[in-house]
């Protein structure tokens, strides 16, 4: 188990330095900062100065080691839009974004395993059918659309909740549910037909021949194995969700770090998409390494490997 | 061929999946002689026309509505389907042919090509699609071509990681092994022997993922990275329609509606083909 762990380690370091990299050379494609920070008419002399105080006039592999050995002190340099530390700014986001990450994760989940469960156990039923179509609706629905279809609702007509914004819990309603129906639909499905191939295994045929309780088979035998692919789907959505989703933010104008990153985007600020892109990648890995143990939870086979 | 159809028409869901996308594709070809409004052709007389079904088939009905241009919202959305499945399909084909050839590459050699391959998947997997398209698509510039590349970029890697696992086990079994031993090259092995065997997942996965290529591509428009105006594009349809929610709800609702249906209708076809060739796909996503 420790092996297996501290493979997983390494692999999740190289993996975050691979992001960098790929973000640092990507964000040096998009422009000169530069010509975007001094004014119009600006002189080529103002430009030289300010190229050097940025470290901009350095050959670009200069650059590149110079920021990646800051950024492993931890320092991403001060953003060009705002001033202040690149990370700062980012940081400042995550808790708008974790909200409407964990609300999504927490309702998604709950609302799409009691679905998922319902239709592979009542095959067949009339209750399936109706699962598995808003599962299929759910899953086809564009996000942002969808959002805005809520506003259309919910805000424009019925007036029940703000168009946009954060704050109040009013606020977090549409988002919410929103983001919601995405995870639920997803996991509803994967649920139903993960429940449905371990139920054809022969050892749940003998747990049930050998007498054990319905209920027993199902959280012992059944469960526990269907969940597998489950919670992998699951870490897969929380890493993207922490990541704030940049649609969801933009359509329900959601201050989160999905939004500060495409803005930073926009105005060539490298420091922060640096920042942003290496938060985000950093969450998801850790959501995933978590993920890696939860499997050694479920399944005492991976534990021993 | 044939067997494949009498399969398609036991599945109502299938089938339902194959006339509908058959229908959204026959449309977006056939667009310029459906005898439509020109999609971008606006007229100020006729600003955000409720949608109205009385006289459909007189020259002036405009069946969804038009936008704040007094453009046409049906002959928009279809042609709009012209230039977002093809873009979809490119990225598709590019990603799927990109993708299998890696995962048969890493399949087949092992070693210190599948670990860096492997590595690659990983690094890619940690940086969230969308702002790695993001970044690529304002690194490059939103054109057509790049739109295309961006999309296969962020998915030739579902292709790579299960066609690399169906080879790992391919190459032990039989066949594989009697090529080697009659001397076929590594070329040979590869496109000969193994292709033709993942081809089915392929097939699958491809269809599938132009599904989630669709909905990123119109994510994509909607934040002005896709296609430019004046050509339509749902998602652009989408985020200017957004301002106008309080007075023309239209506007934003049927671009919507298009994207949900040919999205469904390929997921539905998609569903059935993994069923079909290969239900032990279901749970590798």
């Amino acid at each position: 188990m420790t092996r297996y762990l501290v493979g997983k380690l390494a692999e999740s370091l190289l993996a975050l330095w691979g992001v960098i990299t790929i973000v640092f050379f990507v964000s040096r494609v998009l422009g000169d900062p530069a010509v975007l920070l001094l004014p119009v008419g600006a002189g080529q002399q103002d430009l030289d100065a300010l190229r050097a105080s940025l470290g901009l006039d350095r050959p670009i592999l200069e650059q590149y080691l110079i920021s990646v050995l800051a950024m492993v002190r931890g320092d991403f340099g001060i953003s060009f839009q705002h001033q202040r530390p690149a990370m700062d700014v980012v940081l400042e986001r995550m808790p708008v974004t974790a909200t409407l990450a964990g609300t999504a994760l927490v309702f998604g989940t709950l609302i799409g395993a009691v679905a998922g469960a319902i239709a592979a156990l009542k095959r067949g039923t009339i209750s399936e059918f109706i699962v598995m179509v808003a599962a299929l609706l759910g899953q086809a629905t564009p996000v942002f659309w969808l959002g805005i279809m809520l506003i259309l609702v919910f805000s424009v007509d019925l007036g029940w909740f703000p168009t946009g914004g954060s704050g109040t819990i009013a606020h977090l309603v549409l988002p919410g549910l929103t983001l919601s129906v995405f995870v639920s639909a997803s996991i509803a499905r994967l649920l139903r037909s993960s429940l449905l191939d371990i139920m054809r295994e022969d050892y749940v045929r003998t747990a049930r021949a050998k007498g054990l309780l319905p209920r027993t088979v199902f959280f012992w035998h059944i469960a526990r194995n269907a969940l597998i692919p489950v919670i992998t789907m699951i870490g897969i959505i929380a890493g993207e969700l922490l990541g704030g989703s940049v649609v969801i933010e933009t359509v329900f104008a959601w201050p989160g770090v999905g939004r500060i990153i495409m803005q930073a985007i926009q105005a060539q600020d490298f420091p922060v998409i640096q920042a942003g892109v290496a938060l985000v990648a950093a969450i998801f890995i850790v959501v995933n390494l978590l993920v890696d143990l939860l499997y050694g939870v479920l399944d005492p086979r991976i534990r021993r490997r | 061929m044939k067997a494949f159809f009498l399969a398609l028409l036991k599945s109502r869901a299938g089938l339902f999946g194959f006339l509908l996308v058959s229908l959204f594709v026959l449309a977006a070809i056939l667009a310029p002689y459906l005898g439509l409004p020109v999609p971008t052709r606006s007229n100020l007389l006729a600003r955000m026309v409720a949608p109205t079904w009385t006289g459909l088939f007189s020259p002036g009905a405009h069946p969804l509505g038009t936008d704040e241009l007094g453009r046409d919202i049906l002959s928009r959305i279809v042609h709009g389907s012209r230039i977002t499945l093809a873009i979809a399909a490119a990225a598709v084909v590019l990603g799927g042919i990109v993708g299998t050839l890696l995962g048969i590459v890493a399949g087949y050699y092992r070693g210190i090509v599948d670990r860096v391959l492997m590595r690659i998947v990983d690094i890619q997997l940690a940086l969230p699609l969308m702002l790695l398209a993001l970044l690529v698509v304002a690194a490059l510039g939103p054109s057509t071509r790049n739109l295309v590349i961006v999309l296969a970029l962020t998915s030739w890697l579902r292709y790579a990681r299960i066609i690399r696992g169906q080879v790992l086990a391919l190459r032990e079994r039989e066949f594989i092994l009697s090529a080697h031993a009659i001397g076929a090259g590594t070329w040979r092995i590869m496109l000969k022997h193994l292709l033709p065997n993942v081809m089915t997942p392929a097939l699958v996965i491809a269809t599938l993922e132009l599904a989630r290529i669709i909905i990123m591509d119109a994510a994509l428009s909607f934040l002005g990275l896709g296609v430019q105006p004046p050509n339509p594009s749902w998602g652009r349809m989408l985020a200017d329609g957004r301002v106008y929610i309080s007075t023309a709800w239209w506007i934003v609702t049927f671009p919507g509606i298009a994207i949900l249906l040919t999205v469904l209708s390929v997921n539905l076809l998609g569903d059935w083909l993994r069923d079909h060739f290969d239900p032990k796909l279901r749970t590798m996503r």
